[in-house]
């Protein structure tokens, strides 16, 4: 965990510099700049209403969803602002996938929840397609629970099984970064330590950015942490710097459990 | 003293109110048992397979010939055209309020079919006459334009918004996370919708077009007056035939009380009723069914 990857000194996957983000009147984002290394879990910490989800939100648009939202500063994938009007949604979120606080696999089979994503990137067909959800689910650990319930709706599925089957669907479109959004907050201990060994071990080929309300939780499965206060990222760097050695009053009343 | 009278009180509020709610139980046991009763004396004058099967209608030749097959097969027919219409229409209007439509103009195309649902359907049917009947029989060249397919043109406009209405709230229904999970993998919007809300939202959109087949099937006064009302057994699409619904209402003035004919109206009230519950039940159904998921 605290080894050096060798990946200090890489181009950023992703980068923000001086975001600043209003819902409405609010401002939800205040001159964040930080960036996220390949084949790196960065961790966002922070309380709730910090603005670190709308931080995470902002690395694949999904805040263009929301009305009355209003952005300024830029955002780089790849040293490409993702701003710009020429960046292509679809092809940007293909990359940059998404997991959610709460599981949300489709209300369809197995099979074709994993299947969408390449179905509507035209990525794969026929036996391909069946070779690429296999893969994908093995590549979180599911394929020989579910081998045979391939057909079956996914709602039937448990809560940890759904959200490893949420990120299947990315492992499928080849996305290169995971963004996820408290993805353990609805799981017990023993899925949310599933879970985070499937984060390490993805952490081999993917950039992992992970919004978490559990202190430990970051400790445990970053390389970096951003601690978020009312819109500012306070800190940013090393996990192990963060916890032992932070630089910021803030920070460290944060977690030490001073408040929060 | 005031106690009693209090608690009096209570009492006759209480079983005001139980019966206010058992009426409406009440009045659908007695209209049935009523129905059943007139209806079930044609089977004097005719079996029950040359009722429902004969291929003629002539209620007051002598002998009477009461086959009701044409009329059935008209209304039917009637409200085929109409689905065929108005559910394709209807749920991609749906779609486009909940889905697509600006807000303004999503709450402008909302009262539009709320006003299209209030509009009486003896007006639509005046419009049909005036307008539409004309319209078809120049443009297609019929010999009179008073054809099921007018009725089913009507009808689809009367259906409409219930298939609007239900569907939109099972568009909506439909939770937002499947909806952010399809875009955040990259999906347009379009096939957001039509990969992932579309299976969310189908037993309510099911339920939705059976709900519009069940208001088609019964409606009359429209039906009556641009479908011709010719009980025969129609060959297609573009001749004149007679509902089911048409039939009672033309003839039950006329009926004299206590003949074949007049039970035998009340016997096409039943069959109507059992198909139009029929129908309801199966909405019901699917609108628990996709409630429970």
């Amino acid at each position: 965990m605290n080894e050096t990857t060798g990946l200090e000194h890489a181009a950023p996957v992703l980068e923000v510099r001086g975001l600043n983000l209003w819902y409405g009147d609010f401002q939800a984002l205040i001159d964040v700049s930080a960036s996220f290394r390949p084949r790196t879990i960065t961790a966002l910490i922070g309380s709730s209403g910090c603005g670190k989800s709308t931080l995470l939100r902002c690395l694949n648009r999904m805040n263009d969803l929301i009305d009355d939202v209003r952005i300024e500063g830029e955002i780089l994938y790849n040293g490409k602002n993702i701003r710009r009007r020429d960046c292509s949604l679809t092809v940007l979120r293909k990359s940059v996938g998404m997991v959610f606080q709460r599981p949300n696999p489709f209300p369809l089979s197995v099979y074709e929840n994993i299947a969408f994503g390449p179905r509507v990137h035209r990525m794969a067909s026929g036996t391909n397609l069946d070779a690429r959800v296999e893969e994908s689910l093995r590549a979180v650990n599911l394929w020989d629970e579910l081998k045979d319930r391939l057909r079956k709706s996914a709602l039937s599925l448990s809560l940890e099984q759904k959200q490893r089957l949420c990120i299947a669907r990315l492992v499928a479109v080849e996305a290169e970064v995971l963004l996820m959004d408290e993805p353990c907050s609805t799981l017990d201990p023993m899925a949310t330590m599933k879970v985070e060994e499937l984060m390490h071990r993805l952490k081999e080929r993917y950039t992992i950015v992970i919004v978490t309300h559990n202190m430990q939780q970051a400790a445990r499965v970053s390389e970096e942490t951003g601690f978020m206060l009312l819109g500012e990222l306070v800190e940013f760097g090393r996990t192990t710097d963060i916890f032992t050695r932070p630089a910021d009053k803030r920070t460290e009343d944060y977690i030490t459990g001073r408040f929060g | 003293m005031k106690l009693p009278s209090r608690r009096l009180r209570e009492f006759l509020i209480e079983k005001l109110i139980f019966l206010s709610g058992i009426a409406s139980v009440v009045f659908v046991v007695l209209i049935f048992i009523f129905l059943l009763r007139e209806g079930v004396s044609v089977l004097k004058t005719t079996s029950l397979g040359s009722f429902l099967g004969g291929h003629f209608w002539y209620p007051i030749s002598t002998p009477a010939k009461l086959g009701i097959l044409p009329l059935i097969l008209g209304s039917l027919m009637v409200t085929a055209g109409a689905i065929a219409i108005a559910v394709p229409l209807g749920i991609a209007a749906a779609f486009y309020i909940a889905e697509v439509a600006p807000k303004r103009l999503r709450t402008v195309l909302k009262s539009c079919v709320e006003v299209l649902a209030a509009i009486p359907s003896v007006v639509l049917g005046f419009l049909g006459i005036t307008v539409l009947v004309p319209f078809l029989k120049s443009v297609f060249n019929l010999p009179t334009g008073l054809t099921a397919f007018s009725g089913s043109i009507m009808l689809a406009f009367m259906a409409l918004p219930t298939i609007i209405t239900i569907s939109e709230d099972a568009i909506n229904a439909v939770p937002r996370e499947y909806k952010e999970g399809a875009l955040a993998l990259g999906a347009t919007h379009w096939q957001t919708l039509f990969r992932v809300v579309i299976h969310g939202a189908l037993p309510g959109i099911i339920a939705a077009a059976m709900l519009g087949i069940g208001r088609v099937f019964g409606e009359t006064m429209a039906v009556m007056m641009v479908t011709g009302n010719a009980a025969v057994i129609p060959q297609s699409l573009f001749e004149p035939v007679r509902t089911l619904t048409a039939t009672i209402a033309a003839e039950m003035g006329e009926a004299a009380k206590g003949s074949a004919h007049y039970f035998a109206l009340f016997a096409v009230g039943i069959v109507l009723f059992v198909i139009s519950f029929a129908i309801n039940l199966t909405a019901d159904i699917l609108l628990n069914r996709g409630k429970k998921k």
